[in-house]
Parts: C-alpha cells; structure tokens; sequence
C-alpha cells in the first residue's frame, strides 16, 4: 500500500481528511493515553516551539530596543525602554516606501504572470493531446531543480544583452520563467470530470473560452495556493534581484536589508527594524491564510 | 480532488468522421502548443538559453573589458587544482550531511508530537512552521546579531550558563556551525508539515494490530511510522539535498564565505568568481558543475518517481 501512495494523496488525506486522524486519537485516548503523558509531550512541544519562535522575537527585541542596547554587557532579554527611533532612521536613511513599493510590484507582477502562465501550460498538460507532450512536460519539471546560481553569470548576460538589466523587467521575466505551477495545476485540472468540460464543448466553447469561464472558477484553491507560494517566493528571492537591480530605488526589500547593513557601521537596530518591515507582510499572509500555506506546501509534494 | 489519480485522460473526443477526426486532432495539437507557449517560451529564454550560453562561457576566459577569448577546457583544469573549489565542495556536502539528517529526524520528531493528543495543537504548529515565510536575508540577519561575538546574545547565554564565548565570527568550525544552525530552523517546519501530511495518511488499525501484538511505542514508532512514511522521507530527502547544495542567502548574508574560505559553498563561490572577481567563465564553470550535481538528483528523483506511477 505504501509503494502506490504518492505523497499528493498522503497530502490530500492530511489537509482534507482529517478525521483519520481525529480516529487515531480518540483510540489512543481511550486505550493507553495518560495524563502524564500530555504533561510531558506539551513540555517538550512548549520548549521546541519557544525555541523556534525566539529568534523572532529578537528580531522585535532588538527593533524597539535604543540604539546598541543588545550589545551592552549583561544578559538582558527585553528592551528598557520601548522606542521608534530605529524604524524613524531607516525611513529617515533609506527610501522604505520605494523599496516596499518595489517588493509590491516586483511580487504582484511576477505572480500574475507566473499564476497564468503555469495554469494555461497546466491545462494544456492535463486536458490537451498533442505531439511531444510528455516529453516537454518532463523537461518543464526539470528546470525547476536548476539552482539559479548555476547559470547566473549566463542569464546576467542575457538579461544585458536584451536591455532590461536594472529594471524591474529584468527582475520579473526569469522570475516568472517557473515550471513550479505546472505540476500542480495539471494534477488538479486532472481532476476536474470530464463531463464539465464536455458539456461546454457541445455548447460551442473553445478551448481558451472553456479555460477562462468553466476551469478558473472550479479552481479558486488552486489558484489560491498558487498565488500564494509564488508570491512568497517572489517577495523573499534575494539572489536574482542582488545581480539583475543596481540602481538603491529600485532595490526590493532584501537587498536593501543587504544595503543597509552594508554600510559602514551597521545599525543593527535599525537593520531589525527594517527586517521587520520585511517580513510582517508574508507573516501576516500566513497567518490569515495558513490553510491554503500549509496545503501548498503540502501539495507541492511531488516535484 | 480527494484522490488525484496521475494518469492521463488526455481530452475525450466525441466520435466524428475519420477526416474530420484527424483535423480535430491537429486543432488540438495547436491549441494544446499554444496554451503550453507562454510559460515554455519564458523558459526557455530564461533558463534553456543561459544553461547553453553558461557552458559556452565556461570554456571561455574574459579580461576585464576586453572580448571573451576560448579556452577549453582551462577553466575546469584550473577548478580541479584549485583548492578552494575543493574545499566548497567539501563544505558543501559536510554542510549537506549535518543538515539534511537533523531536518528529516528533527521533523519527524516533531510530526509525531504534534501529532499526538496535544492541547493547542495547532498554535504549536503555527509556531513551529512560521520561519518557513521568513526570507534568507532577514533570517541571515538575525543570525548575524544573535551569533554577534562580542556581546552577542547567544555568547551571552553561553556566558551565563559558565561557558566561555564562542568565535562564530572568527573561527572556521563555529561559523560554520552558525550557519547550519539557521539553515535548520528555518527548514525544520517544511519537513514537519510534509511529515505530518504522511503521518495522517497511516491506518489507525495498524497501531493497534501493532498494539495487541504488544508492540512497545518504540516498537511501533521503528516498524509502522518509519516505513509508512517512507514516500515523504523520500520527497524531503531529495528537497533537503537539493535546498542545501544551493545555500546561498544565508552564508551570503552571515559570513560572505568567510572567515577565510571556511564557509564558503559551490554556490557562494560561484558567485564571487562571477560577480565579485569578475572571473565570468570561471563563475560559469562552476555553475556548470553545480548543474550536473543538481541533474543527478533530479535524474535519481525521476527515475523513482516514475517506478511510483507505474505501480500504480
């Protein structure tokens, strides 16, 4: 049983079926589940999640502490006092809102682009026949393992050679050149029965008209997931943007985290600050739409 | 959507005349190029064409401004003698032993405890996935002032408990170890999540056979969880391997390879010969090499994944 089991469908019995689960405990509460049990297994988890969640919560620490406090001598593991005067020098200091601004566009139109373009491709994996098909589909899957850095003095040429090195094209383009939503959307456009998309055919819809008005809308968690992971992707890529963007306002949020330390006597409560700055969107993101994080990355599964 | 089957149903063709048949067959074949067209062209632009143009520069040596001069094979002559490259290599796949094992048994530990019976469960899992969101560079940087020698707040604890400070800055094994340690918190959530979708796919009616045979926890732990979970191990190990060949934000941001060469991995060093030294061919060189660590995986995890869908 465990050989024909593919992790998509371990994923899918995780996020969807969770009442296997809820079974198992109800069975082990009952049989052989003590109290001290609980006690001991709450205590270990308390610990790893403290453990695991610390090094956030210094990120805080050190935002709101006054400049160089962290670093006086004496453990201490709270600011004396709280204060905003970080996060006013680095708006002070650095164009914030350019590169929040950047970081936003960058990410909405990469995701945009990815979105669509890997949903189509999906589609055409999935519900389409035609010659060369699987062969092209497994070469798509391929690229997803070339690391960047692998072929980035090449694609830095490229990306000069064809004008759009330091603009935001030049970010976006090989940043939407992803094969990470195919897979996905294929294996969830398989699902869709056939008699759906057969219905629209004898009605006379083609094929792109069938895509945009009778696939999309069956596909919100799709889209959904997908939307999110290349986002998240996008808005947290640092080695692309460190070599295709040299111009400070056009930096997105990474490299200016990069920028500002790099300067010559960092401020490394100013740099917490803007790192928070960094990262309170995606977290945010997360914890509002965690189901479909989790289910995305569960889903990602198979590569 | 419960159950995805991976086999193709391909479009269902309505019967129709043998002539009209095969015109069906080649609009389709059109429109399935077409839809198939954005997302390939981009691709291969963007990552077909440098693969091929990376090679080409890899036999080639560039002089400061001057036109790029050919080589052949120079530039993987002086790789193999070149002990830098030897010794990223080495940090690479030592960095690669230490992290991958701790991710799979660190996140496994924590897929069956926060599996089990457990109040408040899902903040705890929140918790423990939430570094998963947080990007390279800030995580780098809050590595960089928490592992900060003087007066840092880890050397400050260490102090505390009587320990003497650590050089994570000025020492080779330490800084190494600073950075493995970050990579693990900020890896440790995926491999829970994965593990604990693999976890709820397991029969209740295993555990308990298990347990009237009177399998001890441990027991049931080495003989049922650990197989059953095998396809997640699989897909993590492979995941992990690949994610740690290619460190490149964190080590960027906490050590620049440094001190001396003793963090520095294929992938950092690739860029500081391709971006830094300016030794394009050479940076490219690498990265050639690189790619063909990465295609062996990819081949290993192909191959495997295919003998799944057979089975099937």
């Amino acid at each position: 049983m465990a050989e024909t089991t593919t992790v998509v469908q371990i994923a899918d019995a995780a996020l969807l079926g969770e009442k296997g689960a809820a079974r198992v405990q109800r069975r082990r509460r009952r049989q052989s589940q003590t109290r001290k049990g609980i006690v001991w297994r709450t205590l270990i988890a308390t610990v790893v999640a403290i453990a695991v969640i610390f090094p956030l919560y210094w990120m805080l620490v050190v935002a709101f502490s006054p400049r160089g406090e962290v670093f006086e001598p004496g453990l201490r593991l709270w600011p004396s006092t709280l204060t905003l005067e970080n996060f006013a020098k680095v708006f002070d200091r650095v164009p914030v809102i350019d590169w929040l601004g950047n970081s936003v566009v960058i990410g909405v139109i990469v995701t945009a682009l990815t979105v669509f373009v890997n949903l189509l491709a999906g589609y055409a994996f999935a519900r389409l026949r035609f010659g060369g098909r699987n062969a092209v589909f497994i070469l798509a899957l391929a690229t997803m393992m070339i690391p960047v850095q692998a072929i980035m003095v090449a694609q830095f040429k490229l990306v000069s050679g064809l004008g759009i090195y330091g603009t935001y094209w030049g970010v976006i383009l090989p940043g939407a050149a992803a094969a990470f939503g195919i897979f996905l959307a294929r294996q969830f456009f398989i699902g869709i029965p056939d008699e759906i998309i057969e219905a629209a055919r004898i009605d006379g819809a083609g094929h792109f008209r069938i895509f945009l008005q009778v696939v999309l809308p069956l596909c919100k968690p799709l889209i959904a997931v997908l939307t999110l992971l290349t986002l998240m992707g996008s808005w947290n890529d640092f080695a692309w943007p460190l070599i295709a963007l040299n111009d400070n306002a056009l930096f997105t949020l990474p490299i200016g985290l990069l920028y500002l330390k790099n300067q010559t006597s960092p401020d490394y409560n100013a740099i917490m600050a803007l790192a928070l700055i960094s990262v309170l969107p995606m977290v945010l993101l997360f914890i509002f739409f965690q189901r479909y994080f989790v289910q995305g990355f569960a889903r990602s599964g198979i590569k | 959507m419960t159950s995805v089957s991976t086999r193709d149903r391909g479009a269902v063709a309505s019967p129709r005349p043998r002539a009209g048949q095969r015109t069906a067959r080649l609009r389709e074949s059109l429109v399935g190029w077409g839809f198939a067209a954005p997302n390939l062209v981009l691709m291969s632009l963007f990552l077909f064409v440098p693969i091929i143009w990376a090679l080409i520069l890899s036999f080639q040596e560039t002089k400061g401004f001057g036109d790029p001069e050919w080589v052949g094979l120079e530039n993987y002559g002086t790789l193999v003698s070149d002990p830098v490259f030897w010794q990223s290599l080495g940090q690479t796949i030592i960095f690669t032993l230490v992290t991958v094992p701790i991710e799979l048994l660190g996140g496994l530990g924590l897929a069956v405890l926060l599996n089990s019976v457990l109040p408040a469960r899902g903040v705890f899992r929140t918790a423990i996935v939430l570094p998963m969101v947080i990007s390279g560079v800030a995580s780098g940087m809050i590595a960089v002032i928490m592992f900060y020698e003087s007066n840092g707040l880890v050397n400050k604890i260490l102090n505390a408990i009587g320990l003497d400070s650590v050089g994570w800055q000025s020492e080779g094994a330490p800084a190494m170890m600073s950075v493995m340690i970050a990579a693990i918190w900020l890896r440790l959530g995926f491999n829970m999540i994965i593990y604990l979708a693999g976890l709820q796919s397991i029969s209740p009616e295993l555990y308990e056979a298990a347990r009237i045979d009177g399998a001890s926890r441990w027991q049931q732990f080495r003989s049922v969880t650990v197989p059953l979970v095998g396809p997640s191990t699989f897909f993590l190990l492979i995941m992990n391997v690949i994610a740690s060949f290619q460190v490149f934000d964190l080590i960027f941001v906490m050590t620049g390879g440094g001190p001396g060469n003793s963090t520095s991995v294929l992938v950092t060093y690739a860029y500081r010969n391709g971006f830094q030294i300016r030794e394009q061919g050479y940076g490219a060189a690498i990265g050639i090499v690189i790619l063909i660590i990465t295609l062996i995986f990819t081949f290993i995890q192909w191959k495997t994944s295919r003998t799944r869908d057979l089975a099937e």
